[in-house]
């Protein structure tokens, strides 16, 4: 599209059929027919991105910067007060965003390196591997995963490592689920038998094969299951067994600064002090679902029932 | 033999082996521990004897596969071992009996996700079934709208919310729930009134939706244009005509919610510190007290493994094509 065209006009895009839009042309006219819940969702997760990759610029004070005043009203000091120990919670909150959201983002790209990766190999080869990874992701499966965390975090313990480790595992079974289920039907394409006949690796059937074509809905599936672990990992942080103190993360905090809800009747701001990093984590949740609902809905064609 | 039957059997046979591989996890787990860790249990004092009697009464000098057999056994006739907690090092043993432990509170948990599945499942199917019938009203969007958002939001959020609203600010309802065996049945209800609401909340959304979806799915097929050309009301559609070929979809996904409200339960017990086995499950982890995680981790599983299969086989046998097999 050339630069002095500034409005879209679909006639004259139709009349143009050799142009081809380069991919940030395509970028910015998807991005001006997208709904005002994809804008919104949109904008909050660029919003997070940047709190994280900036908190320590952003932030009043440290981390786990105590203070001698614990649980201090809302003042221009501290803007949101500070914690049951005195540490200030605006300051953790913004901390909080780099903690438990990189966390989380670390963990679903990693259940979708063992889950992708091992479901196209079972896609591809239909025999012994196929086999034995699908009977033991039904036994994974048929065991709830918040369950199975606590069991592996008791013996293993909580540290960071092992909670990404062990959530990404567990979470990579129903990516493996929606990766082979998607791949089996395009193993069988004629381009794949083309690519084996001339003699390529398994690697290079998966990467550059079989995954560009089932890319759509693995990344719909990618902002659905980083839902579901920042969900299960701020359940595991607020049951204590998930990130450790003095880490600020908005899980821990919401149980940590739970007691403040009772004083609601007297001071509203402390009440509400429990629900904001709450409310942080629903935020996410609520503007990725957004995104990927306008995602998908521009992938698969689908329409709304009507 | 009839082909429903046969796949039937087959669910229950697959099923049967699951649970016999979901033991064989969670027994393994006690496997993975580090060498040390009846040192860790009994604390540094602990002499070798005692450490090395410990280790005895679990059995650690016999092979896995004998302790599996073992344990197992003593499962399946209510014996979950004994728990860590309460061992000396002197080797003075004042721990108790897991089964003992978990029985009140398994009762606890049954009451409170019985009491949520009578109130969330009617009103998910009225609901559902409503929004089916004002389609694309505001009565219909509003719904939606709001059952979109408790989907996304963590259980305790929702919790919260509901503490500052109704027990906070107005003291309506009381925040704690804590209940024993001496609670009257009356108190105990108010008392639980919170966390099911909580629970509730939780699960109406997917339920209401797929029934919603369900019924909307099949307006479009031919026999229902029959039904209305023929002059039936709209409710007299949906009721008499879409509802009955619903069922088996509806009723699937309602076992599957069940069972999301045994994980669900665990978060929720926890906000309200409701002496259940989620709670105790939690507490065991903190403390790393295995035979007591192990022994919730199994009547978590087997529950959910259960309610699966219930939904499984309530939708091979509602399904019509399956009975007129080609």
């Amino acid at each position: 599209m050339s630069e002095d065209i500034q409005t879209y006009s679909a006639t004259a895009e139709s009349g143009n059929v050799h142009e081809r839009r380069s991919r940030w042309a395509k970028i910015k006219l998807a991005a001006r027919k997208s709904p005002y819940t994809a804008r919104f969702g949109i904008t909050v997760i660029l919003t997070y991105v940047l709190v994280a990759l900036l908190a320590p610029l952003l932030a009043p004070y440290g981390e786990a910067q105590v203070f001698p005043a614990p649980y201090e009203p809302w003042s221009s000091t501290h803007f949101f007060g500070t914690d049951q120990i005195g540490r200030d919670i605006f300051s953790r909150m913004i901390y909080g965003a780099r903690n438990t959201v990189g966390i989380a983002v670390a963990t679903t790209l990693l259940s979708f390196l063992i889950g992708g990766s091992l479901g196209l190999a079972a896609a591809i080869d239909r025999r012994w591997i196929d086999q034995i990874f699908s009977r033991s992701v039904d036994v994974l499966m048929a065991i709830p995963s918040l369950i199975f965390a606590l069991v592996l975090l008791s013996i293993f313990g909580s540290t960071v490592l092992n909670l990404i480790i062990i959530i990404a595992v567990l979470d990579a079974t129903r990516v493996f689920r929606l990766t082979r289920s998607v791949a089996v039907n395009v193993v069988v394409m004629d381009y794949v038998e083309a690519a084996k006949l001339r003699g390529e690796g398994l690697g290079w059937v998966m990467r550059r094969e079989i995954l560009p074509n089932i890319l759509p809905p693995l990344i719909a599936e990618f902002g659905l299951r980083f839902c579901f672990v920042f969900l299960t990992i701020a359940a595991l942080s607020f049951l204590g067994v998930g990130i450790q103190p003095p880490t600020a993360d908005w899980g821990s905090m919401v149980r940590e600064n739970a007691n403040l809800l009772q004083f609601a009747q007297y001071d509203l701001r402390a009440g509400l002090t429990p629900l904001l990093p709450a409310a942080a984590i629903a935020l996410l949740t609520v503007a990725v679902n957004f995104v990927v609902d306008w995602f998908l809905h521009k992938t698969s064609g689908l329409r709304d029932e009507q | 033999m009839h082909p429903v039957l046969v796949t039937v059997l087959q669910r229950l046979a697959l099923g049967l082996a699951t649970l016999v591989a979901v033991s064989i996890i969670i027994f393994i787990s006690i496997e993975m521990l580090p060498g040390d860790f009846g040192q860790i249990v009994l604390g540094q004092a602990a002499t070798k004897d005692t450490v090395a009697a410990f280790r005895a009464e679990l059995g650690l000098d016999m092979p896995a596969y004998l302790r599996y057999f073992d344990w197992i056994a003593g499962v399946l006739q209510g014996d979950l071992g004994t728990s860590f907690s309460g061992r000396a090092a002197s080797g003075q043993d004042r721990s108790r009996e897991v089964a003992e432990l978990i029985g009140p509170r398994l009762q606890n948990t049954l009451f409170l996700a019985g009491i949520t599945a009578l109130i969330s499942v009617p009103l998910a199917l009225i609901l559902g079934i409503s929004t089916a019938l004002y389609r694309n009203t505001i009565y219909d969007r509003s719904i939606n709208a709001a059952t979109l958002t408790t989907i996304s939001f963590p259980e305790f959020f929702v919790a919260y919310i509901l503490i500052l609203f109704l027990s906070s600010l107005n003291q309506w309802l009381p925040s704690l729930a804590n209940v024993d065996a001496s609670t009257p049945l009356g108190e105990r209800l108010t008392r639980i009134a919170l966390p099911a609401l909580t629970l509730t909340l939780v699960i109406i959304a997917h339920m209401m939706r797929m029934t919603r979806a369900a019924i909307i799915n099949l307006l479009a097929s031919p026999y229902i244009q029959m039904a209305r050309l023929s002059g039936a009301s709209r409710t007299e559609v949906i009721v008499k005509h879409a509802l009955p070929n619903a069922w088996a979809p509806i009723a699937t996904v309602i076992a599957f919610n069940l069972a999301y409200l045994v994980v669900g339960v665990v978060v929720v017990e926890v906000v309200f510190v409701y002496p259940g086995i989620g709670q105790l499950m939690v507490d065991a982890v903190t403390t790393r007290d295995i035979p007591v995680v192990q022994g919730c981790a199994l009547i978590f599983a087997v529950t959910y493994i259960l309610l699966n299969l219930i939904a499984d086989i309530i939708g091979i046998i509602t399904n019509p094509r399956l009975l007129h097999p080609k």
